[in-house]
């Protein structure tokens, strides 16, 4: 690893000053596409008081620069980056070092995807098939591997047999997770969730039940980030990116090192390295839940209990509302929303929890957060150490 | 596994790589090769032009045990294949072989739910329709 504790010359360079997200309970929106995507950067900016003029930097998974031209700027920082769902964790890891480094002073990431309204537009596409020299139609596509559940199922298969873990255990990330979306008037599942109920979900790929899944909604979101200089006179309280690291160790899962260890290993350990934090000091997690498993691994990875430990490790609440490790506080991916890439809607909620926007659902005194995002098939991790004015 | 009968199952058939054409050209005799570097002396998979260790296009194509065990498995109960869903529930398993190298299959025979992690298993074939099989698992005595 390149990353060492010396190198901390970004800690609080950049802080993010606007954020915005959109998602329903009935998991549709009325906007979609590039209009979707031009409504949250508007809202992000008017959030952090800057406008569209202000924008020298954009990042994007598919094209920055085409988002850019839809928008009418002209950045010198262009970054189209896709790890999947933590590209947004990349991107704001990108974009504070290139701020550090002047390259540019005012960033914008945006994401938006509405699988269910498409459906009704009759846009959806189906998921596309690895095709010619993609190892992945050579070696995996044969099998009847469902994706993306399939690889996940293989991690948690794994996870059980080396370390105990039951399904109780997941199932009950999935219910303090939908204690929190109780508390998000946006929240797609909001009714209380039982360790019964998770376990009685159709089985889908063990051992993976229904309720261990995440959602499949319409969302969006952006964020605004600038130099903690000048976001000092911007409208609300900067949140400043105090760590940052991103790591991955395969694409497809069958190269993944070790099915119940995730390069949130080495993620965490530089962006908590470069904080000078440690998990302990953490008042609130958003770590990316695609499955029950996931949240689990990035539990263990990120150092907040030991390897193999995670299960027993949520059992009392802990990630719950009251709990000592408040976690995925808008209700996840697992109740609240996601479109497909779920990474931004971490960096939003940690960014309403320091500002103490959280409402219903605010964790009292919340000075650090962290953002964790997973992508692909638990294949890049990338995590972000956010911080209050107080932290630095 | 009948011998050499008629794909019943409609899969997703692989297209053949240009660094693994001796792979699947061995798999028509039903034998299992796997890619070893000849200078780090290791098996790598899934085949490559060079080593991912060393980079040295130095690969010998080697007959491998056909043994090993379930590293991780899991049950479908809801295939996104369509022609795959008639087969009822099916166990996908990540076998690591005796050579150190995991490939995926699908357990043949026997209860998928019953297929565990470390359970010992065998390949077997399953033909494709250009004459090229597929590696399976089967279990085997420990
Ligand atoms: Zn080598």
């Amino acid at each position: 690893m390149a990353m060492t504790s010396s190198d901390r010359t970004m800690r609080g360079a950049a802080a993010i000053v606007g954020v915005a997200d959109a998602a329903s309970p009935t998991g549709v929106l009325d906007l979609h596409g590039r209009a979707l995507e031009a409504a949250m950067v508007r809202a992000a900016l008017d959030d952090a008081g800057l406008t569209l003029d202000d924008v020298d930097g954009v990042c994007h998974t598919n094209s920055s620069m085409q988002l850019a031209e839809y928008l009418g700027i002209h950045p010198n920082f262009t970054d189209s980056t896709n790890t999947g769902g933590s590209s947004f964790e990349v991107h704001a890891e990108h974009a504070a070092a290139a701020i550090n480094a002047g390259v540019c002073d005012v960033v914008v990431s945006v994401y938006a995807a509405t699988p269910r309204g498409d459906r009704g537009r009759g846009t959806a596409r189906p998921r596309p098939q690895p095709q010619g020299e993609d190892p992945r139609a050579e070696w995996e596509a044969p099998y009847g591997l469902r994706m993306p559940m399939g690889p996940y199922a293989l991690a948690a298969s794994r996870h059980m047999a080396m370390y105990g873990t039951t399904s109780e255990h997941l199932a009950q990330i999935a219910v303090s997770t939908r204690e929190w979306a109780a508390r998000n008037p946006s929240a797609r599942y909001r009714d209380p969730l039982t360790i019964d109920d998770v376990l009685a979900s159709p089985m889908q790929s063990s051992p993976l039940h229904l309720l261990d899944c995440c959602l499949v909604t319409d969302g969006a979101g952006a964020f605004v980030m600038t130099s903690a200089e000048r976001a000092r006179s911007l409208a609300k309280p900067p949140v400043y990116v105090l760590g940052a690291g991103t790591c991955h160790d395969h694409l497809m899962i069958t190269q993944m090192p070790d099915l119940a260890t995730t390069p949130g290993v080495q993620s965490g350990q530089a962006a908590f390295s470069m904080a000078g934090v440690t998990p302990a000091q953490v008042d609130v997690l958003e770590a990316y839940d695609s499955f029950t498993i996931t949240a689990l691994l990035h539990l263990e990875d990120l150092g907040f209990c030991p390897k193999g430990e995670g299960g027993p490790y949520v059992m009392d609440g802990k990630l719950g509302p009251g709990g000592s490790l408040p976690t995925n506080t808008n209700g996840g991916g697992l109740s609240y929303t996601h479109p497909g890439m779920y990474g931004m809607f971490l960096i939003v909620e940690a960014v309403r929890q320091l500002r103490g926007e959280g409402g219903d659902r605010q964790v009292p005194g919340a000075e650090i957060a962290v953002a964790h995002g997973s992508g692909m098939v638990l294949s890049c991790m990338s995590t972000l150490v956010l911080g209050t004015e107080a932290t630095l | 596994m009948t011998e050499d009968a008629t794909p019943t199952v409609k899969r997703f058939e692989p297209p053949i790589g240009t660094a693994s054409a001796p792979f699947w050209e061995a798999t028509r005799d039903k034998r299992l090769l796997l890619p070893w570097c000849t200078a780090c002396e290791r098996p790598l998979w899934y085949p490559r032009e060079v080593c991912p260790r060393c980079l040295d296009s130095a690969i010998e194509w080697r007959e491998a045990s056909g043994r090993g065990r379930v590293y991780a498995v899991t049950v479908d109960y809801k295939p996104q294949n369509p022609a795959l869903a008639a087969l009822g529930p099916y166990a996908v398993v990540l076998v690591e072989l005796d050579e150190g190298v995991r490939l995926l299959g699908n357990m043949v025979g026997g209860d998928p739910e019953e297929v565990a992690v470390g359970m010992a298993v065998a390949v077997t074939w399953e033909p494709l329709s250009d004459g090229h099989h597929l590696v399976q698992f089967e279990r085997a005595e420990p």
